[in-house]
């Protein structure tokens, strides 16, 4: 049953949220002249998360979680005009809005953003999860009049099954092939570390060998306290002690040549879309990890049914199907077409 | 039923063989009676639910998930079976799953009144990946590539029996194949194969390459361009039999070719070349079509009226096994010869020629012969010791295949992907085209083939790197390529097709040479490879 809605604010205005304008390259917060993810340089930018489609460099000013800015700073070398935000603290920004970081259990330092003007609250979910994660704190449903959502895995085929279940597939994979490698090809940032936390938790203690691409971040991640164990260089390995062990990659480098210097590795890839099979024989992977960083379908719906705002605008991904079934379930809702969000190797 | 679904998951994203037959071979070996009988008639298309078809699963859905959401869903998937195991509401309970005996039964027992409720309640008890198998072992369209021979190969290797001993046992034996699985896995007595037609695996032959062989020893025969059959007839005392096509790999397809299946009077075990009749030069009784026409039969589980009409099948044989019960395989190649060539006239000649011996003193005079003939239902000659027993496999020094020359035309590299297996990595499969008209004015490349065989491992490496430095797009797996190099290619022959943009279709393309030194605009145009038609 639907729950019964009652905005009382809503009875002797009319909303049209005007103050907030999405763009192509960007959410624009009007009165206060910031853009939320900005795809291209602009004076102020407010940034959900460390991503590279959504955290671009060469802003005048970058407000951020450290943990982000601290992502940035490593892969844009400069952190010129960076300013830290700190979880639940309101930031006074010009035009009377305010802007609340509050965690989207994504990645590392990932965040909702909360805007606030005139009475009326708006979220940005940026990317975000509903499940535990151990690499960051987890999202928190906030009220609001208009919730801007992700939708990259937005169509009901995805349900991501419970992360234990694909790390005992890793695991016993590594089990019954001692004489080879798993070659797991997964995002440098976010999925890789919580790959590992997640092996590292349930018990795995053997050395990981990391793609060189995948050191500094995980060195990052460990700067912020998260316990990664020992983790080991493929470059500076003999090929015979890589045997029986975990190898992470950039998906990129699954096919590549580089992987010709490992022993009969087995391809494996974390991520959301080896949920249909045709999307893994594609990619040439022999073991599919179902492991996401993004809602699944499940996620989606539960979160705008726990959030319950006035409008739904939705973003980045399968937009058709989320206001397919918000209008099954008589919400309003609206699709952006913002640039540059598909998240391939997610 | 989760053995099975898992099977079945690690099949689909396997590529090797000989990891696909330890796969099967552990399912074998560690599944209990008689799940593993009937796992083995799923996946080799053993299995036929008439009550469940696929329209069945888009209306089961269409009553669960909303007609939108499922279009969007199943466009993304592409494959009914797994979108509807992925939509399919997840039980409340952790669900109790059926064996695959009783998902069988459960199955065979449904009619199209009872199908809408009793396969939700299967459905019910699986989780997403024993949805998904459970709807493609009920459909029947599992589509990954476990041939008969295959499975037999994994059931030997399962039970460390002898592959010829599976193959002789297995006819006549209908899932779950209690009988067998009790012979291999608890050493009963073998099921009997009295009046069975058995496949004989076949003789083949080594390329003759630098071999120089003294022609007073060998017959010269010619090598037609059909598929190898083996026709096998028996009979019980009372006179009933049956007989079965087997093709090279060991599949029936007698279902493909009833009219040849239904010529054969008498037992015996023939070896021949299955063709259609057509224009080209042929054998005794008439001529053969080219392999393009004979590709119109292949591949069918039921044959049209029509299709028998306009494509009729034969039989050009090349050697006979067994005959009237009596084994001739122990014999000399010439005395098998007399025997076969004595039985033709109790053959109706509609359905059976004999392969002509073609007269040559010397390999010189073999030589020009086969430098001759262009023919389109010939790939070469063959070479068989005249004193040789017909031995199954390929036994060095016996038989000879020396293909003709094949065509070259040079071609442009347009699209690269990478390959499987030991090439997995490497950008080895080429999709190559030729100028539809003059490239100075305008002309432009069309595809007329994909290749990935005949280079060297140096080569390989080459044309990989060459690939990665002059890619212009990427297209998922396949990288578009500058459309610089030329590849001269070798083929067989060359058919009109309407199924390619060119009008063309090659048979065998392999990459003969890389020219690197010639110019793109030098490669040949289509109109040269059109002139090489001979359908």
């Amino acid at each position: 049953m639907e729950p019964q809605r009652f905005r009382p604010i809503l009875l002797s205005m009319t909303h049209d949220f005007s103050w907030i304008r999405p763009e192509p390259w960007g959410i624009h917060v009007v009165p206060a002249d910031c853009w939320i993810d900005p795809s291209r340089p602009v004076p102020r930018a407010l940034v959900t998360h460390g991503h590279a489609d959504h955290a671009r460099g060469g802003h005048g000013e970058t407000l951020a979680t450290p943990e982000t800015l601290a992502i940035m700073k490593l892969r844009y070398q400069t952190q010129d005009g960076a300013r830290a935000t700190v979880y639940g603290e309101p930031v006074p920004l010009r035009g009377g809005v305010t802007a609340t970081w509050l965690p989207a259990g994504h990645v590392l330092g990932s965040a909702q953003i909360l805007l606030e003007h005139a009475g009326e609250r708006i979220v940005v979910t940026g990317d975000y999860k509903r499940r535990p994660d151990p690499t960051c704190p987890p999202f928190e449903v906030t009220a609001c009049d208009v919730l801007i959502t992700e939708a990259t895995f937005g169509l009901p085929v995805f349900r991501h099954p419970p992360i234990e279940h694909e790390i005992a597939k890793l695991l016993k994979a590594l089990a019954d092939n001692p004489d080879r490698c798993i070659l797991v090809g997964a995002y440098a940032l976010g999925k890789a570390q919580r790959l590992i936390a997640e092996v590292r938790r349930v018990g795995h203690c053997a050395p990981i060998y990391l793609h060189g691409a995948m050191e500094r971040m995980c060195r990052l991640y460990e700067s912020f306290g998260v316990d990664l164990g020992d983790l080991r260089l493929v470059s500076d390995a003999k090929k015979e002690e890589i045997a029986g062990h975990i190898v992470v990659c950039p998906p990129s480098a699954l096919n590549d040549r580089w992987s010709r210097r490992l022993p009969e590795p087995i391809t494996a890839m974390a991520s959301g879309w080896m949920r249909v099979r045709q999307r893994a024989r594609q990619r040439m992977v022999e073991l599919p990890l179902v492991i996401s960083d993004h809602a699944d379908w499940d996620e989606l719906t539960k979160t705008v049914e726990d959030v319950n705002p006035y409008e739904t605008w939705i973003t980045h991904g399968r937009e058709e199907a989320m206001l397919r079934w918000c209008q099954l379930h008589q919400r309003r809702a609206k699709a952006l077409a913002l640039v540059g969000y598909e998240d391939e190797d997610d | 039923m989760e053995a099975f679904a898992a099977l079945l998951d690690a099949l689909v994203y396997t590529r090797s063989r000989n990891a696909k037959l330890k796969l099967l071979a552990d399912y074998l070996r560690e599944t209990p009676d008689p799940d593993r009988g009937w796992a083995l008639a799923a996946l080799t298309g053993g299995l036929d639910f008439p009550a469940v078809k696929s329209s069945t699963i888009r209306n089961l859905l269409s009553e669960r998930v909303d007609p939108i959401l499922y279009a969007l869903s199943r466009d993304f998937v592409g494959d009914s079976a797994e979108t509807a195991s992925l939509l399919w509401p997840e039980p409340g309970t952790a669900p109790t799953p059926p064996t695959v005996s009783e998902a069988v039964d459960a199955l065979s027992r449904m009619t199209r009144a009872s199908v809408m409720t009793a396969l939700p309640e299967l459905l019910d008890r699986l989780d997403s990946d024993g949805r998904y198998a459970l709807l493609k072992m009920a459909t029947g369209a599992m589509r990954i590539g476990i041939s008969a021979r295959l499975a037999k190969t994994a059931f030997a290797q399962a039970f460390g029996v002898p592959v010829e001993e599976v193959e002789e046992h297995w006819h006549g034996q209908t899932p779950p194949y209690q009988p067998l699985f009790a012979w291999a896995a608890h050493g009963e007595e073998a099921p009997s194969s009295e009046g069975i037609p058995l496949f004989r695996p076949f003789m083949l032959a080594h390329p003759l390459d630098e071999t120089i062989v003294d022609m007073a020893d060998y017959a010269a025969e010619w090598k037609w361009d059909g598929i190898r059959v083996q026709l096998v007839r028996a009979e019980d005392a009372d006179g009933n039999g049956e007989t079965r096509v087997y093709s090279r790999s060991g599949d029936d397809i007698s279902g493909t070719f009833p009219e040849v299946a239904a010529s054969l009077p008498f037992p015996a075990v023939l070896d021949g070349e299955l063709l259609v009749r057509g224009s080209h030069q042929g054998g005794e009784e008439g001529g053969a079509a080219s392999f393009n026409a004979l590709q119109q039969r292949l591949g069918r589980k039921t044959v049209s009226k029509k299709m028998l009409a306009e494509y009729p099948a034969f039989v050009r044989l090349y050697d006979v096994l067994i005959l009237d019960g009596e084994d001739l395989r122990e014999l000399p190649w010439g005395q098998r010869r007399q025997r076969l060539e004595a039985l033709m006239p109790r053959l109706d000649p509609d359905h059976f020629d004999l392969s002509q011996v073609i007269d040559a003193g010397t390999l010189e005079d073999l030589a020009k012969i086969r430098g001759r003939t262009r023919d389109d239902a010939i790939e070469g000659v063959m070479l068989k010791r005249r004193d040789s027993p017909y031995i199954a496999g390929r036994r060095t020094g016996l038989w000879y295949k020396w293909k003709r020359d094949p065509l070259l035309v040079d071609c442009v590299m347009m699209y690269a992907q990478r390959g499987n297996g030991r090439r997995s990595s490497f950008y080895s499969d080429y999709t190559f085209g030729c100028w539809d008209g003059d490239p100075d004015q305008g002309a432009e490349l069309l595809p007329v083939g994909k290749a990935y065989s005949g280079i060297t491992d140096e080569e390989l490496k080459w044309l990989d790197k060459y690939v990665r430095n002059h890619t212009v797009n990427r297209f998922g797996p396949v990288r578009e390529t500058e459309r610089t190099l030329v590849l001269e290619v070798a083929f067989d022959s060359i058919h009109a097709s309407k199924r390619h943009k060119s009008g063309v279709a090659m048979r065998f393309p392999r990459i003969n040479r890389i020219r690197a030194d010639k110019p793109a605009h030098e490669a040949d145009r289509i109109e040269a490879l059109r002139a090489l038609i001979r359908d």
